[in-house]
């Protein structure tokens, strides 16, 4: 909502000296000002000139010398990059020693060797819009010298431009804007009674209106103006219009959404010569039903949802609440006029507007609330606006009533208001500072407790904490002390939150970026990356690329490599934990959402995932994790991939993007992949550590090398040895594998090195001589054999 | 014999110091001390002796092989510091040589911003919610005060996902539904913060994403009151933007708390003076908050006769930017390692 100072000025004395400080205020009261701008500021040293003679400039295509006449008769040279100006125009210059709204100083200079004296100005460069096409031409009968700001009237003024929150309908207009920071103010407000004549006429015999559904309308307020003549609005009110961003259209147009702006009462204008017999009726549309808005579109109504203005012959004339029809548009034909001031069920204007997709001034405001009881003001506002042009208000008025939202006065304890605020105001400062907002206040006795009868215009305000914030907001937001809360609670994270942080840490400890790819996919994104299609699909996408929600972290992670790779950056580390979206569960209606790692590793083979996940897994305590290549995951290499496992439940994957998936996303060469379901895998018990001795005595190394069926893992030739060597093994790592000629086909030989210790002893050579015993026969299990 | 001995400990010093490599020193160690060497051949001699005399030239020996021993040793150090220099001085490296430089990962700066949000909050006593990031119109909507075809659902532009029936379930538009999901799980006092994920259905541009993060905070407990919510905010501000910053509530409006405010801290470019920043207002809007919604409370099964609380929320994604300088949101969601990598805490 944009106001101007000096109309704000016409319903309190608000000081012109300090707009800024004026606009803090505003800001205080929750309207916050969002820029001021100072019109006709600035100006100062601009002056009304005539070409005399244009020249072209010896030295330059684009620059044309060009004499003006200050009213002098003497020529002054102006150089000049314009090229829409003729002899004989009058044209702004700004002076030498000028200092534009831009903050420009005006100097004589030389351009190419011409002497300039000045600067011609475009309308931009005036602040007075935004062209800048050309040179501004002005009336030419205006006397030459004169300061533009006489010669184009212009009244100095201010303007705000405030957000408003749409629990504030009475700030939709200036008088409400006006109103609530005179209370703060102190300063004394009223809105003028328009001073207009009325004339005798038969109103009931020239229009009447019916409301069929009291639901929709709950006051339908009709006047009759006659002896209108279309034409132009007075200089005044289209430039007031144009300031507030409505463009002038022709008087009584004009003069209605004056009054929408000042009174912040939607109201409408119909021809009444286009309107049969001057009858109207109010109702929901009907389904099939259509109207040509006055935007010249053709609109299909909904049934029950959307509100209408028929005329007699039930043909909707006019979208109730939201806009106009064009079968009763006012022309310049137009001579009587049926003025509509009506209060809308805010609901139904909203529904209405927000489905038809059709927002206007006038749905914005019903849809917050208006006053129901400013209708004939607002219509007598319009009449005196119209007045100057010969328009003539009929006398008496027809009004019909449909269903109006009871109004209690409210409840307020002072206790309650202090409690809440953490303030100490008693219920005399309160009543003072809601009878300046326009509220009724019954005299409290000591109880504290008032009745509070709320404003018509605040139709916002039904409760009690409705009134506490009004009391808040006038008291003054700054004037509430800062307290801290007496928490008992200790902060901490959760045992997953502590997790993810040291996922976190291990991960950028090997190297690993963490990115955050979107979870949106595009259709087929999923099959590209090998992966099931099934998902959740968003209803209203802005885009296709974003209509899908991804089931694995695989495809974000793909584009971000691609990304990656395009812009030149090979070999990238990337992990991410995010969500994931399956399809809901037997009974959900919610997606079966998880929280997943997942780590890519470009150019490395499916060993390094492992190592990554056996590093994380160590620092997790993840008890007996382990890896079953029998599973191959969707999306990987089905040679190296398997299902990661910790206490035998599968808690994630690990191997190598499958290569037809890469070669799907134009990345060349090997991607390690790591997945985790955090979810599952962090609610297995883990991360318990007993302290084990570290014993004091010698330890022994023995080295074994077994040649194993290339069927049996490592992991199982390792878990049998560990199990073999028993409780003196203190550490086993498997430290070379070998396939060559002295190894038989379809065998390897992997070679161990096992640590042995005892605590309470130094080692034997009985002690390790059984050790390697127990070893060797428990590869002979499997088929293995040791190396001599 | 004394003259021989004082001859080879007259000698010596001049012999040992010519020694100009630890092999030298040790062939005339040798020469001097050794088992046939002049020393000991003359100690060989000393049986000859008469008892007094041999006790004279058995001191004189002893004192000159002390004083030989302790020549050798000097004279074995030099030596020894020399060639550990030499040494030394041959494995110089350029220490500029590195050619494979170790690689630390880096945390996206969203989580470093979202820690040390969070870290500020657990020192003030808060714990740390989360909850789903598609939402039930309840959660997201109904629960907080805004029914359907409520102007206020205009403030946010919902994308809908395809369960249920139409235009009842959703990705969250903001961290608000886990306040809901807080108090209808949990019971006061409740002291949480939420930071999390939340959509829009927004053009992504330099200041926009469909997708970004809010951080949420709500406190519920008896005599919970504005006052309280102001002193937090400003705790906050000072802890995590520095004491010299501090925080200011204006009137606003949310449907899900009353009263509502934005809460604005001083420019922390400029420190409140005025700059590009913060369009020479000295202050930049931060977020909302305000008092929990007596509504809210009730839908939640909580009295707001005997509870009060307050609420605040407010984007993460700019925080991260603004303390980088980093112009475009964008960046931070394309996964380049170029941007990634330099922030590395």
């Amino acid at each position: 909502m944009k106001v101007l100072l000096t109309w704000l000025q016409e319903f309190a004395p608000f000081p012109s000296d300090d707009p800024v400080a004026l606009g803090d205020v505003m800001s205080d009261l929750g309207m916050a000002v969002e820029s001021i701008e100072r019109i006709g500021e600035g100006l100062d040293g601009i002056v009304t000139v005539k070409v005399l003679e244009l020249r072209k400039h010896p030295d330059a295509d684009k620059i044309q010398l060009v004499d003006v006449d200050l009213g002098d008769g003497e020529p002054l040279q102006i150089c000049c990059g314009a090229t829409n100006l003729t002899v004989g125009d009058v044209v702004p210059l700004a002076t030498l020693g000028t200092t534009m709204p831009d903050g420009m100083e005006i100097a004589r200079r030389k351009m190419r060797g011409e002497w300039s004296n000045g600067m011609l100005c475009s309308g931009r460069e005036l602040a007075l819009g935004e062209d800048h096409s050309g040179i501004y031409i002005l009336d030419p009968s205006l006397a030459l010298g004169t300061p533009i700001v006489e010669a184009l009237g212009i009244t100095p003024d201010v303007l705000f431009d405030l957000e408003i929150n749409p629990n504030r309908p009475d700030a939709m207009s200036v008088a409400g804007v006006a109103r609530d920071l005179a209370a703060r103010l102190g300063l004394p407000f009223s809105i003028p009674s328009p001073t207009v004549e009325e004339v005798s006429g038969d109103v009931a015999a020239m229009t009447s209106v019916q409301i069929l559904d009291a639901d929709l309308c709950g006051r339908f307020h009709l006047r009759v103006i006659e002896g209108v003549k279309v034409e132009p609005s007075p200089r005044w009110i289209a430039d007031r219009l144009s300031a507030l961003g409505m463009r002038p259209i022709n008087n009584v147009v004009d003069a209605s959404n004056y009054v929408m702006l000042e009174l912040g009462q939607p109201n409408h204008t119909y021809d009444l010569a286009k309107v049969p017999s001057g009858e109207l009726r109010v109702r929901w549309a009907r389904e099939g039903e259509s109207i040509t808005t006055l935007d010249g579109i053709e609109r299909n109504l909904t049934g029950r949802r959307d509100g209408v203005i028929t005329d007699g012959s039930d043909t909707p004339i006019g979208i109730a609440g939201v806009m106009g029809g064009a079968s009763t548009e006012i022309s310049e034909l137009t001579t009587s006029v049926v003025l509509e001031c009506a209060w809308w069920q805010p609901m139904a204007i909203a529904r209405s507007s927000k489905f038809m997709g059709l927002r206007s001034e006038a749905s914005a405001r019903f849809e917050r609330g208006s006053d129901p009881e400013i209708l004939d003001l607002a219509a007598r506002r319009l009449a005196e606006l119209l007045a100057p042009s010969g328009a003539r208000l009929l006398s008496g008025s027809i009004s019909a009533d449909g269903q109006m939202p009871e109004r209690k006065p409210v409840t307020v304890r002072t206790e309650r208001v202090n409690q809440l605020l953490g303030t100490a105001i008693d219920s005399n400062e309160i009543a003072v500072i809601l009878r300046s907002i326009g509220f009724g206040v019954d005299p409290s006795d000591d109880s504290g407790i008032l009745a509070v009868t709320v404003p018509t215009f605040r139709p916002d305000t039904v409760s009690e904490t409705d009134v506490i914030e009004e009391i808040a907001r006038h008291y003054g937001y700054s004037r509430i002390p800062n307290r801290l809360p007496t928490s008992t609670q200790t902060g901490s994270l959760t045992p997953l939150q502590r997790d993810r942080r040291v996922i976190r840490g291990v991960l950028v400890g090997l190297g690993v970026h963490e990115a955050m790819p979107l979870p949106f996919l595009a259709p087929g994104d999923l099959a590209r990356a090998g992966l099931p299609a099934a998902a959740v699909t968003i209803t209203n996408p802005l885009a296709a690329e974003e209509s899908v929600l991804r089931t694995s972290l695989l495809p974000g992670l793909l584009r971000a490599i691609a990304y990656n790779e395009s812009h030149r950056t090979d070999g990238v580390r990337l992990f991410e934990i995010g969500k994931i979206f399956g399809l809901p569960a037997a009974g959900s209606t919610l997606p079966d959402e998880r929280e997943h790692l997942a780590v890519v590793l470009v150019g490395r083979e499916a060993p390094a995932a492992v190592q990554a996940w056996n590093v994380l897994a160590g620092t997790l305590g993840f008890s007996e994790p382990s890896i079953d290549q029998s599973v191959s995951p969707a999306g990987l290499h089905p040679g190296r991939s398997g299902a990661l496992l910790v206490s035998g439940s599968v808690v994630g994957e690990v191997g190598e993007i499958d290569p037809g998936v890469l070669d799907a996303h134009g990345i060349r060469g090997r991607v390690a992949w790591l997945q985790l379901n955090l979810g599952v895998a962090l609610a297995l018990e883990h991360g318990q550590r007993a302290y084990r001795h570290i014993s004091r005595y010698p330890s022994s190394d023995l080295d074994l090398a077994f040649e194993v069926d290339d069927a049996v893992t490592a992991a199982q030739v390792q878990a049998l040895l560990s199990d073999a060597a028993g409780e003196l093994l203190v550490r086993i790592h498997l430290f070379d594998v070998f396939r060559g000629a002295s190894v038989p086909d379809g065998q390897r030989s992997l070679a161990y090195r096992l640590r042995l210790q005892a605590s309470d002893r130094t080692l034997t050579d009985e002690d390790v001589a059984s050790v390697l015993a127990a070893c060797v026969g428990a590869a002979a299990t499997i088929g293995g054999t040791l190396r001599g | 014999m004394i003259d021989d001995i004082a001859r080879i400990g007259a000698s010596a010093p001049a012999r040992i110091s010519a020694m100009a490599s630890l092999d030298e020193l040790r062939a005339l160690e040798a020469e001097l001390l050794g088992k046939t060497g002049e020393l000991t051949a003359l100690k060989k001699g000393l049986g000859t002796l008469d008892p007094e005399e041999r006790k004279i030239a058995g001191q004189a020996m002893n004192e000159a092989r002390s004083t030989l021993e302790a020549l050798l040793a000097d004279r074995r150090s030099v030596l020894e510091n020399a060639q550990r220099a030499i040494t030394l001085a041959s494995e110089r490296l350029d220490l500029t040589e590195i050619t494979d430089e170790l690689e630390r990962g880096t945390v996206h700066l969203v989580t470093q911003t979202w820690d040390r949000l969070v870290d500020v909050f657990l020192g003030m006593g808060f714990t740390v919610a989360e909850g789903p990031e598609v939402e039930t119109d309840w959660y997201n909507f109904e629960a907080l005060n805004i029914p359907a075809a409520h102007p206020a659902r205009g403030m946010w532009d919902t994308l809908y996902v395809d369960l249920g029936d139409p235009e009842t379930v959703l990705m969250r538009t903001h961290t608000s539904p886990v306040q809901i999901r807080v108090m209808t799980d949990g019971e006061p006092p409740i002291y949480a913060i939420m930071p999390g994920r939340v959509y829009r259905r927004d053009t992504a541009d330099a200041s926009h994403m469909p997708v970004f993060h809010q951080i949420e905070g709500l406190v519920v407990d008896r005599n919970i009151s504005f006052a309280d919510l102001a002193g937090t905010l400003e705790a906050f501000t000072s802890a995590y933007f520095g004491g010299s910053i501090h925080s200011r509530l204006r009137p606003s409006y949310f449907p899900f708390t009353e009263p509502s405010a934005e809460y604005d801290i001083n420019c922390v470019f400029c420190e409140g003076s005025g700059c590009r920043t913060c369009g020479q207002t000295g202050w930049l809007e931060l977020g909302g908050c305000g008092m929990v919604h007596p509504t809210v409370l009730s839908n939640v099964g909580l009295d707001p006769e005997e509870w009060s609380g307050f609420a605040f929320g407010f984007g993460l994604d700019r925080l991260a930017l603004m303390r980088h300088g980093v112009d475009d949101i964008r960046e931070m969601y394309t996964g380049d390692v170029r941007f990634l990598e330099q922030f590395p805490s």
